[in-house]
């Protein structure tokens, strides 16, 4: 029951709390670049709550059982990128060929993923919170929510501004960044709930 | 050799170190024209000391990636270019990592997980493919110091600004508000300062970024406006691909929807 309740914890610290964009400023490009629609937000939210999920998985049980036993645990950026650039491609390649349907639904937005910053940056917290292989799954999994709730909130209010009437200078991106800060700010009221 | 050669940034020899170095520093500035790296530059820029460090870690691993691989141009086939340039910086950046781990714990500490993702950093990335994959190694390692004193300078900047209006300090130093450094009348006034303590926090981050890319869309239709070249600015983030990307993605949508009609 216990840890049940930890994970339970771990979940909405990792995914509102500590929100991977508004309070860590991880993945920013497609939280600022994929976010005009709603539909395409949603989309992009689906595939990094898939890759980032398998990332931490991958990432967690080779740093378990190769990187640590071996005592490289200095390799892991160059062997987290390469892993999670690796699979990234695998995972479209197997589902073009078997899952095709959730291909439709994610596959666009699979190679914008490899860039995203959030994928390494959840998958080296894991190992510098000294992660267990399920902690990191359930970490890596609420961190993408995360980032599909925001992405998607962002996502509904810029459908909303686009016809209001702006000064010139802050068409575009910085009124998005304005908009992401005021959504940071309520995002800190969720620091109650540590 | 002929006399004759194609001027560069600000008037210099094209490709000599000291054009390369100015490029970066201001005519391509990557924070505040090419508007690429923003992750970094809202992450680490809570004071002035933070982005001081995180720059320089920065053009460290640019400056000496852009070297090696603009070294190794010849001997990469261009087939697997992106993965071996991805594992010629995470080495860089890994030694960056253990020498800061080592001899700055504390600056260490405050950046955590900034350090390793370096590696995607935009900046980074862009400058091997775009500069160091098709020129010699001096030039190379030159537009990598200058695009990463570019950067320096701009987040400490940035830093400086958090700081100062958040926390009334400039560099760790209290200059407004309680327990000033100043002496006498002045002290006195600017103790009065209550700091704006949302600027050093998450969402000051956001907002000092959002005025700092109005201002140069501002300079950028001024100068349009005047006749001049403003290609180079960037549309801010590395996002202006993804934007395209997602742009291209709705469109196929539109298109298959139409077609299954």
């Amino acid at each position: 029951m216990a840890t049940i309740l930890s994970l339970v914890g771990l979940m909405i610290s990792a995914s509102l709390v500590n929100n991977v964009v508004l309070s860590q400023f991880l993945g920013l490009c497609p939280f600022l670049g994929v976010s005009k629609k709603t539909d395409t937000a949603l989309g992009m939210g689906g595939a990094c709550i898939f890759v980032i999920t398998l990332a931490s998985l991958v990432c967690s049980i080779i740093y378990k059982f190769i990187l640590d036993p071996l005592d490289l645990s200095y390799l892991k950026t160059i062997v987290f990128i390469l892993v999670i650039a690796m699979l990234v491609q695998f995972v479209e390649m197997i589902l073009k060929k078997y899952i095709v349907s959730l291909y439709r639904a994610l596959g666009v937005y699979l190679p914008l993923i490899t860039t995203n910053c959030a994928v390494l940056g959840v998958a080296l917290n894991n190992v510098t919170d000294g992660y267990t292989i399920l902690q990191s799954v359930i970490c890596g999994f609420a961190t993408a929510v995360g980032f599909t709730i925001a992405i998607v909130i962002l996502a509904g209010l810029r459908e909303k501004m686009e016809y209001n009437d702006i000064p010139a200078p802050f068409r575009g991106m910085p009124l998005v960044l304005l908009t992401s800060g005021l959504m940071a700010i309520a995002f800190t009221g969720f620091s109650a709930l540590k | 050799m002929s006399s004759e050669f194609k001027k560069g940034a600000l008037g210099f020899r094209q490709d000599t170190p000291a054009e390369r170095f100015f490029n970066g520093l201001i005519a391509e500035n990557p924070t505040l024209v090419l508007m690429i790296g923003m992750c970094p530059t809202l992450a680490v820029t809570s004071s002035a000391i933070n982005g001081l460090g995180m720059g320089l870690a920065t053009t460290f691993v640019l400056a000496l990636s852009n070297a090696v691989i603009s070294a190794l141009r010849k001997t990469i086939p261009s087939t697997v270019r992106i993965p071996s340039f991805i594992v010629v910086i995470a080495s860089f950046v890994t030694l960056v990592e253990l020498l800061m781990k080592a001899y700055v714990p504390t600056l260490n500490k405050a950046l955590g997980v900034y350090i390793p993702l370096i590696v995607v950093n935009c900046i980074i990335f862009g400058r091997a493919e775009a500069y160091a994959s098709k020129h010699g190694i001096v030039p190379s390692f030159f537009d990598g110091i200058g695009m990463g004193i570019g950067f320096t300078c701009a987040i400490t900047v940035i830093g400086l600004i958090r700081e100062f209006i958040g926390a009334g300090t400039a560099f760790d130093v209290q200059i407004l508000g309680e327990g000033t450094v100043v002496p006498g009348a002045v002290g006195n006034f600017l103790s009065g300062y209550q700091p704006i303590s949302i600027f050093i926090q998450q969402a000051g981050a956001f907002f000092v970024l959002a005025f700092l890319i109005a201002i140069m869309n501002k300079v950028k239709a001024n100068m349009a406006a005047k006749g001049k070249d403003t290609s180079k600015f960037g549309e801010g983030c590395c996002s202006s691909s993804e934007e395209k990307a997602a742009d291209k993605i709705i469109a196929d949508k539109e298109k298959d929807e139409k077609e299954a009609e």
